[in-house]
């Protein structure tokens, strides 16, 4: 498939999952693309990085289901932070690990999982939809009950996959990009490279073989396709982009001309092309 | 008479908010509290396990900054004892084998933390981090918090509840709070602990340097202050060894220090 023909499956209105976590293996080719199409009113979902700030800079996103939304080097998503103190979102934020919880509970097809996460802060006060359980056991204790995310379709960016859609990792963490697959109704799958299945266990062992293709409803070969976010061991974070991303958060000229530059382009094909042409220009600097 | 400075007096009273824990996942959360859990294996804790701040245990002491080497493989000389994804780590909180370090933009004299928003909630005047992993840690095993400016972070009240204190989780039902506890909070003046009846912040030790009224004027609310009050311990030889040699030749440390 292409982004553009993932992108053609979502519709506004959409919970759409997002894999990877802050700044990391984030399937930006694919969040390039639904910033494209004229999707709105989304509700992600998401271990948030710079997908949850383009979409909401871009006025994509009405809800935001999060345990956090961060670029790792930089501790806030700049322009996450705008749409927070404009109140342009619901945010509908969870501890770290009770999203887990979340993720997990759509996976398993059961309404909630218990948890302490949550007793006693304040992520109860301001999601009053919350409710909590007392344990049925007789030990009186009290648990957040974590609702299961209802996703309808979930994005996540792997190494490698065949083309039937299992899916390898081959960094040092696969965050929580397997259940977001399960827990969703359709999965498509942006890779690093498509490999043949016989070649899956060339690159690392069957242990990074963490998404079945039972979950994977496509895949797109997007080489380059979680820039600028990382994606170890192919590549890591693009910093200087990142820091030039982060900056037009503070800058409605800078955002338009990086709308200009980086995403009104047609194809992630495009996108590639010209940051090949901006490294080799860099390079003549030099 | 010690040359230490401020900063390595801090990261040894840091470094002994882990005294006594034993062998469990020492988490510290940003350089200045990894400094201090490097420190505590390093010298007086050895059973602590300690990640690289990505996904790797690791044995030995590492420098600041310094990771497992990534895109794959392990450095040379840097050994590795366990993999501790972010899944895992969740795991790990919540099974209470884990002992946090946090910041704090507010805290209050029961120990409710906030670094999620300043202002309403809803629509706050400042964004800070948000909840993070706040909740989830405090309520599950041990936690300390670090906070290297006093003044602007001890508050009467916080906006928001990200790691909930002892009033909070003292209106649970029983024995929902059973594994809270705040262990310490350590500030650029002092140390304090919650070691009171009922469980407000108590002034533990005074950083050489610092006078009680220093700690007093930073403070809006009032807490416990024991007949004599100790100074926080100088650190030894072989810490400052360790701290300006081994864990922070580059004195990433002090940039959290304005002078």
């Amino acid at each position: 498939m292409t982004e553009d023909e993932v992108v053609a499956e979502l519709s506004s209105g959409m919970t759409v999952g997002i894999g990877g976590w802050g700044s990391r293996r984030k399937p930006m080719s694919l969040v390039r693309a639904m910033l494209r199409s004229d999707l709105r009113d989304l509700h992600v979902v998401s271990y948030g990085g710079p997908d949850v700030g383009l979409l909401c800079a871009a006025g994509r996103v009405r809800r935001i289901t999060y345990g956090f939304v961060s670029l790792d080097s930089v501790p806030l998503e700049p322009h996450f932070r705008i749409a927070r103190q404009t109140g342009s979102v619901e945010a509908r934020e969870f501890d770290e690990g009770a999203f887990y919880l979340g993720l997990l509970a759509a996976v398993h097809r059961v309404p909630f999982y218990p948890t302490r996460a949550g007793l006693g802060s304040d992520m109860l006060t301001y999601n009053p939809d919350l409710k909590t359980v007392t344990s049925p056991y007789g030990d009186g204790t009290e648990l957040v009950a974590v609702p299961a995310f209802d996703i309808d379709v979930s994005l996540v960016h792997m190494n490698r996959a065949d083309a039937a859609g299992n899916g390898q990792f081959l960094g040092p963490d696969l965050y929580f990009d397997d259940l977001f697959a399960m827990a969703a109704e359709r999965t498509f799958m942006s890779c690093e490279r498509v490999v043949a299945t016989e070649d899956l266990l060339s690159e690392g062992s069957v242990h990074t073989l963490k998404i079945p293709r039972l979950h994977t409803d496509g895949v797109v070969e997007a080489p380059g396709g979680a820039h600028f976010t990382e994606c170890p061991p192919d590549y890591g974070r693009d910093e200087a982009f990142q820091r030039e991303y982060a900056a037009t958060a503070r800058d409605p000229d800078a955002w338009a001309r990086f709308c200009a530059e980086w995403l009104d382009l047609p194809s992630h094909d495009d996108y590639r092309a010209r940051l090949a042409d901006g490294a080799e220009s860099a390079g003549a600097e030099r | 008479m010690s040359d230490a400075t401020i900063d390595e007096i801090c990261l040894v009273a840091l470094a002994e908010a882990f005294r006594g824990d034993g062998e469990l996942l020492c988490h510290p959360m940003g350089p200045f509290p990894v400094a201090a859990g490097r420190l505590a294996r390093a010298s007086f804790e050895p059973d602590l396990m300690l990640t690289d701040t990505i996904a790797y245990a690791v044995v030995g002491t590492l420098p600041l900054g310094a990771t497992v080497n990534r895109p794959g493989g392990v450095d040379e000389g840097i050994v590795v004892e366990g993999y501790l994804p972010f899944r895992t780590v969740f795991d790990q909180a919540w099974s209470g084998c884990r002992h946090v370090v946090m910041g704090a933009s507010q805290i209050d004299r029961h120990g409710n933390q906030n670094f999620a928003a300043i202002g309403d909630y809803r629509k706050p005047k400042a964004q800070l981090l948000g909840l993070r992993g706040a909740p989830g840690n405090v309520i599950n095993h041990t936690t300390s918090y670090w906070i290297p400016n006093q003044a602007r972070a001890f508050s009467e009240s916080v906006d928001v509840v990200s790691g909930p204190g002892y009033d909070r989780v003292a209106a649970l039902p029983e024995p929902s709070g059973r594994f809270h506890e705040i262990r310490r909070v350590v500030t650029e003046l002092a140390a304090f602990d919650f070691e009171t009846p009922d469980r407000t912040m108590r002034l533990r030790s005074i950083h050489p340097g610092v006078s009680l009224d220093d700690v007093l004027a930073a403070s809006p609310f009032e807490f416990s202050v024991p007949e004599d009050v100790p100074a926080s311990r100088l650190p030894t030889a072989e810490e400052l060894h360790l701290i300006r040699n081994v864990i922070d030749p580059g004195g990433i440390r002090k940039t959290e220090f304005r002078s």
